[in-house]
């Protein structure tokens, strides 16, 4: 009870004039933002903060948060529409979606994406205004140890789920985790692989690999293949999803979006892995596997639902504890402390007004959200239709910006072109990208966590399976091991060449 | 290739020549303040509050541009190799300018000849914060007990070459105490393992970690300055602690690149003087755990003693205790 009076006092201030108009720049500006490929959140929040000086914080983390979730919605237009992962947790969005826009169907993807989003940020909101504070203990529960068991089962998730051969998807992920260790080691300071370059030193930026092996190779291979894509543009059917499409998405959004609620929690990857999980998960137990890749509507409906919740489930640890989670949280803790507001536990009962009306714009910016992406739904799908020779350098053009905003770095341009090369050389040996991007984004998460885990324990390999000190991890640990005993039994096996060889 | 080269020179060196000729209406242009770490951390907060007033009194914009990287060296060697015309300041910090010849043997610049220096903006006093159940009252039980659990204690801290991670050094060096050091990937993750108890003790910014002091999260023990800081008013000082000579803040200073014109230069000093002691601003600085300096402080001159000093202080320990 006290939970529905809290959240009528929420909605009291999420609905005055002013709060509303901010919530609904923010989403605005966030879909913008997830739209234009490689233009983060982070950069944008960082952009907009002086203009929020002027503003009352509640009203002015409203709207960056707008921002951050809006972006999660318009960051899947551009994996489906051109293939290109604008965030890291549109990456499995990518793999089905972009196959359905190849068949015609983007408008039907697109509506999945933005429904499915809106149905796991609804989910998500009323989560994180109940149980709030419970689940925080559950993430205070994960330690090194934990987590790094984690990202192995992520990790054997990716190997077991790659297409095409297991050698080469094996060859994919070890590169990723290559790829991760460039840079500075965190607890020598040494540079490693950096050739004592100094644009190097704090590692290779996910944005730039992401926009590298998916985008600029992508527009190598349409270059390729002229004809293709017209054909494409030109059956686009129904925009929205038949009554059938959504029977087929429902029971995938749902799982996408308590899977993606769960894993949110946890800072650091949580987005990213709730969605690769999703996908993982999806095509685990679909009675038609091989639909997974040439453009299955549940390998979009459950990753997408699945970030989206942990977009809005990652604020718990944001606003019960006042630690950000992530970048993006780390710039508004920065909004938060300009305007005077001490980020801690207590914002709970000292910042009521913040935190309740924060929680309850989340719930209106969602239902922004949805009311605005639906309508566009027809606009982006005839992007598809612009030519090739003004789509392309377009999309360059802002690949290009938007790398460069990351770091203000004229390097990371030009480490992109070259990922676009390497990519479009890898597409074209049969090495998919995705399995690579998910062992990047988990490899720097796994290194920095089984170094503190290994630290900690004094070195003691053991320690992951130690049940009574890690009992969380030794769970982990043994599923990862199940996992890949059935991987590479000779029947599952079969079955995954089949799911997933690519056209 | 020489051709192109040539035009540039020329251009720059014309650019140069306007640069100096307008020194009297400057700044004609917004200004690039160059903040060496990402956005939303105790050193681009600062920069953005000071940034704003300065704004106010220069009649143009400073922009504020997060150049990340290596310590905060990145951003520092970009923005000391920028046009010396005064519209590339930067805003230097402990860490960049003070320790930083001590952990990167092969940094590009030097802190104390390649820069104007402009004047200190706020800095922000170090806490020495434990688990809330680590079971000592006060900092003297701390350094018992720190010493006889030196096989297992474990210290987070923020990174190599962090804020967090040099204060300890020194710490522990004046507490005698070897104990494991357990690195994070930023403040947060390594606040997150010392709320949730799986490691025992670390240093930080009061700004980083004073909402959790004062919501019950972790413990604070110390703070690193002579007086109380009104943020965290019940956290006793190191003098009255028992460890008097631990005396730390991570400074903030803004410098542009060495030889910009000297009007300039005096602007600068002067819209950063008004801003550090225009009341609402020092409010907001202290709001965060800031200790704001007077005019005299602010000085380019004081500026230009602290950061030797502090090269003498960090630089031998931090090359005996980060690079062997």
């Amino acid at each position: 009870m006290e939970l529905i009076a809290n959240l009528g006092h929420g909605f009291a201030i999420a609905v005055t004039p002013t709060n509303i108009l901010l919530c609904l720049i923010g989403a605005l500006v966030g879909t913008l933002i997830g739209v234009l490929p490689g233009i983060g959140p982070i950069a944008t929040i960082a952009m907009l903060l002086p203009i929020t000086y002027k503003l009352d914080p509640t009203g002015a983390l409203i709207m960056l948060a707008g921002i951050y979730y809006g972006a999660q919605y318009g960051g899947s237009t551009t994996a489906i529409l051109v293939n290109l992962p604008g965030e890291s947790s549109s990456v499995v969005t990518a793999i089905d979606g972009h196959q359905m826009a190849k068949k015609g169907k983007a408008g039907t993807a697109l509506a999945i994406a933005a429904i499915g989003s809106f149905i796991a940020g609804t989910f998500g909101t009323i989560l994180v205004a109940a149980l709030g504070k419970p689940l925080t203990q559950v993430a205070q529960a994960f330690g090194p140890a934990d987590y790094f068991s984690l990202m192995v089962l992520g990790l054997v998730c990716a190997i077991v789920l790659a297409s095409g051969s297991v050698l080469k998807a094996i060859a994919m992920i070890f590169l990723g985790l290559l790829l991760s260790t460039v840079g500075t080691d965190l607890e020598t300071g040494e540079q490693r692989m950096t050739f004592g370059y100094l644009p190097l030193a704090d590692g290779i930026e996910f944005v730039t690999l992401a926009m590298g092996m998916f985008g600029f190779a992508e527009i190598l291979r349409n270059l390729e293949a002229q004809s293709s894509r017209d054909i494409v543009s030109q059956k686009v059917t129904n925009l929205m999803p038949t009554r059938d499409d959504l029977k087929e998405a429902a029971p995938a959004v749902a799982r996408g979006t308590l899977l993606g609620s769960i894993l949110g929690i946890l800072p650091g990857g949580g987005a990213v892995l709730a969605a690769f999980g999703a996908y993982t998960l999806e095509k685990k137990i679909s009675k038609k596997p091989q639909e997974f890749g040439k453009g299955a509507i549940r390998g979009v409906a459950g990753p997408e639902s699945a970030n989206n919740a942990a977009a809005q489930t990652s604020f718990i640890p944001l606003l019960t504890l006042g630690i950000p989670p992530n970048a993006v949280m780390a710039v508004m803790v920065g909004a938060m402390t300009i305007h005077g507001i001490v980020p801690g536990p207590q914002i709970m009962t000292k910042q009521p007004d913040l935190f309740w009306g924060l929680i309850a714009s989340m719930w209106i910016g969602n239902l922004m959200l949805v009311i605005i992406n639906l309508p566009l739904v027809g606009l982006w799908v005839r992007l598809l239709r612009v030519p090739y020779r003004m789509l392309f350098p377009a999309i360059l053009f802002f690949c290009a910006i938007g790398v460069y905003s990351i770091n203000n770095q004229p390097f990371d341009v030009v480490l992109t072109a070259f990922f676009g090369l390497t990519g479009y050389l890898l597409i074209k040996l049969g090495f998919e990208p995705a399995p690579m991007l998910v062992a990047f984004v988990l490899g720097k998460i796994m290194e920095e966590k089984l170094r503190q885990a290994m630290l900690l324990s004094r070195g003691d390999p053991f320690t992951f399976v130690n049940f009574d000190r890690h009992p969380i991890s030794t769970v982990l640990i043994i599923v990862s091991a199940v996992l890949l005993i059935l991987a590479i039994t000779p029947a599952l096996r079969k079955k995954r060449n089949e799911v997933f060889v690519e056209d | 290739m020489s051709f192109t080269r040539r035009i540039l020179m020329v251009g720059t060196a014309m650019a140069l020549g306007i640069a100096g000729a307008m020194a009297q209406a400057f700044p004609t242009k917004p200004i690039t303040m160059i903040v060496p770490f990402a956005a939303g951390g105790p050193t681009d907060t600062i920069a953005r509050i000071v940034g704003e007033h300065m704004s106010r009194t220069l009649g143009q914009t400073v922009v504020i541009e997060n150049v990340a990287g290596a310590g905060g060296t990145t951003g520092i060697t970009r923005a000391a190799r920028s046009a010396a015309d005064g519209y590339t300041i930067m805003m230097g910090h402990m860490g960049t300018h003070g320790a930083a010849p001590g952990l990167y043997p092969k940094l590009a610049y030097d802190p104390q000849k390649d820069f104007t220096p402009i004047g200190l903006a706020a800095g922000t006093p170090i806490v020495i914060v434990t688990r809330k159940d680590l079971p000592v009252k006060d900092l003297k039980e701390f350094m018992e007990y720190a010493k006889k659990n030196e096989k297992t204690i474990n210290q987070a801290h923020a990174g190599s070459g962090s804020v967090s991670h040099i204060t300890c050094i020194l710490l522990n060096e004046m507490m005698k105490v070897d104990p494991t050091p357990i690195p994070y990937q930023g403040t947060g993750p390594a606040l997150n393992d010392l709320v949730s108890g799986k490691v025992d003790y670390m240093c930080d910014q009061i700004v980083s970690v004073q909402g959790q002091v004062a919501g019950g999260g972790v413990r604070g023990l110390a703070i690193a300055t002579p007086s109380r800081s009104p943020s965290l008013p019940n956290v006793p000082t190191t003098l009255e602690a028992g460890l008097s000579m631990f005396q730390v803040s991570a400074w903030n200073a803004v410098f542009a690149p060495k030889d910009i014109p000297a009007d300039v230069a005096k602007k600068l000093q002067d819209a950063l003087v008004k801003a550090v002691t225009d009341p609402a601003t020092k409010t907001k600085l202290e709001g965060l755990g800031g200790v704001v300096p007077d005019a005299q402080r602010a000085s380019p001159e004081a500026l230009a003693t602290l950061v030797k000093t502090e090269n003498d202080r960090w630089v031998p320990l931090l090359s005996r205790k980060v690079k062997q």
